[in-house]
């Protein structure tokens, strides 16, 4: 198992070096560049000669190829490079914006598949009946209601009609007061779960139903077995293959952070973080943030890969004698 | 049934979680500190390099320049008690204001004025501003509180020059020996205590400030980047005082009964630039004929709500013409169509106009309504919206046909328009336009000192250029600013400063 999980680490890298080589060569093709951002239509105003001391003092003199060496080298040491407008290290600037948005995400991850298996299987069960037609409403709802609508409207309706408003601009880490922090990532969980929770819903109905139908199911039934271990033990385990290939892309995603979210309940995420970075030009953060994210999605491949072996004993990732 | 106790317990969990957030935070009674939100963070520290509109927000709390701008656009004296024009304006003498300290207790003297100066004017710190402060050519320290300019050419504006962000007065012992990016000391009324980027900023009062104040002990800066969040924090009752960019969101809060909106002038000016370089734009008649065509009132009510006012190219009230004494303010479709016949386009033609998305809110709005009223007289506009700095780089770059902007405005008219409207302005291509009298006039105006002289030599200048028609001028709108009725004491100024904050009291 161990060495399974190695050898798909290993099989990773060149695809995030190769990410690493298309983030650092488009973001520098984009026009305009960290002096920019900062001056705007003042950088009109330098002269030659501050420009240059501008170019240099942000990185940017150096020739692409010489820069992207250097990054990468020190990259290779643990040193993800300086952001300049945080005036901090990237790793920093990242880890400490990281545990919201990883907050946030288990949240929504947990209310999707609250709201989503339940309602799920339940369609299936009763598939065809009001139920279910209830559930493919609700489903259909929250694949089409955008969330910067969704959140919008929960904002305008605790502020107005409720005169409170959880967040704002003040966060509070979980260590630091942790019911005040459910309370301000409650809503922005709801608003991302809700979507999530449908597209769960409808993965595990279609699922559920096709595992139904299967010879083995009919079999338990003949042997006389109860309809509830029917479901738990071998319809529901078995449907949960691609509800869990589902949910970990889902949630790699909202690891990324999800920036009209954020932005809309001012949480200080990853999706802000690097929509920022962008505006801002701030190569190396950007450079950063695009890699940690890139790791995110290895480590859940190899989470979900770990839970398949749980649900399916026929794969193992053992050597095979 | 196992789904049924799942899915009860589940949602009992999730009821409770909404219910457990409603309830009201605890009131923050007997804090005097002021808390503010605004959508964007300060992008820097550096006071002398940062431009950016919500990074002078922060700083002119924290330093203080030789001169301010009263709510009038007057002069009055910051740091410098008093300053005088030697008789042919070419030397510059400031008496400096006795007993300043700095933020770590050291006094402010005028070796610190002089290395302030040097050091926007020394090419490698790379400020911006150095560019109006060209006319220094040497500076003389008499005495501790004595600072002499040697100017190389008579420079009236220069002091205005003087009254920003951009050119506050550091230690000189930071500038030698530490980094004003991180060592953040100056002489204002608060002192920076901590910046998370992108989060909040906490500022502490300044004990020891030379002027009155300030009457809080604090301001904490909050980011909430989406402004209806902001004013549903306004109406919550969960901060104390806004800076709202967006008509459209300000607006919102005119007839609430519990917030306050102020609403002051400003000086920046919403403008459709024409790039006279490129034809058929290099033809006076187009350019008149697109001035005549526009409706000003007509995009102001559109893009803004009739928030603001038509203006001419001067927005300093003390400049400002009647509308009626420009060339075509009154929209003359008819006209315009003569014009274009005259020019040979009576069937028009195309053209491309760039807008930065979002930067100002309006933009997008002003290009369609334009786009409308260009098509009257057969000229097909198509609109480009951009990212900020891909505007910001094609703008500068003279890279387009035409493009809406918000520019800013200064205090005096030579510093406002010397960058564009002479022959070696900084920015003379992207205004795109150039002639030999407002080179002319752009000279005297630097020179001249009676008042009077001065509004006759710039009034020609603006009757001149809308009548040139580079550009087309189309309107000034408000800074708002919001606050909860306890604020007392806040006074807007035209400049979008919030410096009065040094004098405002909590009374709740």
């Amino acid at each position: 198992m161990a060495r399974y999980i190695a050898q798909r680490a290993i099989a990773f890298i060149p695809t995030v070096l190769g990410i690493s080589l298309l983030v650092f060569f488009a973001i520098r093709m984009i026009p305009g560049d960290a002096i920019t951002a900062m001056l705007g239509t003042e950088a009109g105003m330098l002269t030659a000669n501050q420009r240059a001391a501008l170019e240099e003092y942000f990185g940017l003199d150096k020739p692409l190829y010489e820069q992207y060496l250097s990054w990468l080298g020190n990259l290779l040491q643990g040193d993800m490079g300086y952001s300049v407008r945080h005036g901090q290290p990237v790793l920093d600037v990242i880890l400490a914006r990281f545990p919201v948005t990883l907050e946030l995400a288990v949240m929504a991850v947990l209310i999707a598949l609250a709201i989503g298996l339940t309602f799920g299987v339940l369609s299936a069960i009763f598939h065809n009946s009001p139920l279910d037609l209830l559930g493919q409403l609700f489903a259909l709802i929250g694949l089409a209601a955008p969330n910067f609508l969704i959140g919008t409207l929960i904002i305008y309706v605790l502020s107005v009609y409720f005169g409170i408003l959880p967040n704002a601009g003040n966060y509070v880490e979980l260590t630091e007061d942790p019911v005040r922090n459910l309370q301000q990532l409650i809503f922005p969980a709801i608003t991302l779960g809700f979507a999530f929770s449908a597209s769960v819903m409808r993965m595990t109905r279609s699922a559920m139903l096709e595992v139904l139908g299967q010879d083995y199911i009919r079999t338990a039934r003949s042997k006389g077995l109860k309809e509830r271990t029917i479901l738990r033990r071998h319809a529901l385990r078995n449907a949960l293959i691609p509800i869990v290939t589902l949910v970990g892309v889902e949630t790699g995603y909202l690891l990324g952070g999800t920036v009209i979210v954020e932005e809309i309940f001012t949480l200080p995420g990853i999706g802000r973080l690097t929509y920022n970075a962008i505006s801002q030009r701030d190569y190396a953060l950007i450079q950063g943030v695009t890699l940690f994210i890139a790791m995110n999605f290895v480590v859940i491949n190899l989470i979900v890969d770990f839970v398949y072996t749980l649900l399916d004993p026929r794969i193992s990732y053992a050597k095979q004698h | 049934m196992r789904s049924a106790k799942f899915l009860s317990v589940s949602l009992i969990v999730l009821v409770a979680l909404i219910f457990g957030a409603i309830v009201p935070a605890s009131a923050q009674d007997g804090d005097n500190i002021l808390i503010m939100a605004r959508a964007a963070d300060t992008t820097g520290l550096d006071p002398h390099l940062q431009t950016a509109f919500a990074s002078l927000r922060l700083l002119e709390l924290i330093y203080e320049p030789l001169v301010n701008l009263d709510a009038d656009l007057n002069l009055v004296p910051a740091l410098a008690e008093s300053w005088e024009f030697s008789e042919d304006a070419t030397q510059l003498t400031f008496k400096l204001r006795e007993g300043v300290t700095f933020h770590d207790g050291s006094d402010m003297t005028s070796a610190d004025v002089k290395a302030s100066l040097e050091r926007i004017l020394d090419e490698e710190t790379g400020a911006a501003t150095r560019a109006n402060l060209t006319s220094i050519e040497t500076i003389d320290t008499p005495d501790d509180y004595t600072v002499v300019l040697n100017l190389n050419t008579p420079d009236v504006p220069l002091v205005s020059a003087l009254a920003t962000v951009n050119a506050v007065i550091l230690s000189s012992d930071v500038i030698e020996n530490g980094d004003p990016t991180t060592d953040v000391i100056g002489t204002g009324p608060f002192m920076l205590e901590e910046w998370i980027p992108e989060e909040r900023t906490i500022l502490t009062a300044n004990p020891n400030w030379w002027d009155e104040g300030p009457f809080v002990d604090g301001i904490e800066m909050r980011v909430i980047p989406d402004e209806a969040s902001i004013l549903a924090a306004l109406r919550a009752g969960e901060i104390d005082f806004a800076l709202l960019n967006d008509p459209l969101v300000a607006t919102l809060l005119i007839d609430d009964p519990n917030v306050e909106l102020n609403r002051a002038p400003a000086i920046a000016y919403h403008v459709f630039q024409l790039n006279a370089a490129r034809p058929p734009l290099d033809i006076l008649e187009v350019r008149q004929a697109i001035s005549c065509a526009i409706d000003r009132q007509a995009v102001l009510d559109t893009a803004a709500l009739g928030e603001g006012k038509v203006t001419g190219p001067l927005t300093i009230p003390a400049y400002e013409l009647p509308l009626d004494e420009y060339f075509c303010y009154e929209q003359d479709v008819e006209l315009a169509r003569q014009l274009m016949e005259e020019a040979g386009y009576a069937d028009g033609f195309e053209m491309t106009i760039i807008a930065a998305s979002a930067e100002p809110p309006t933009a997008l709005a002003e290009a369609q309504t334009i786009q409308a009223q260009l098509a009257e007289i057969n000229i097909q506009a198509e609109i480009e919206p951009l990212e900020l700095s891909v505007y910001v780089d094609r703008w500068l770059a003279a890279d387009f046909d035409a493009a809406v902007a918000l520019n800013g405005g200064r205090s005096d008219p030579y510093s406002m328009y010397v960058r564009y409207w002479t022959s070696d302005g900084n920015l003379a291509t992207v205004a795109g336009y150039g002639d030999e009298t407002l080179d002319r006039l752009m000279r005297e105006g630097r020179v001249e000192t009676d008042p009077e002289a001065r509004f006759e030599i710039f009034a020609e200048f603006q009757r001149h250029l809308v009548e040139m028609a580079p550009w087309v001028w189309l309107y000034t709108d408000y800074e708002y600013t919001a606050q909860q009725p306890y604020v007392e004491g806040f006074v807007p100024m035209p400049t979008d400063s919030i410096y009065s904050l040094a004098k405002v009291t909590l009374e709740r």
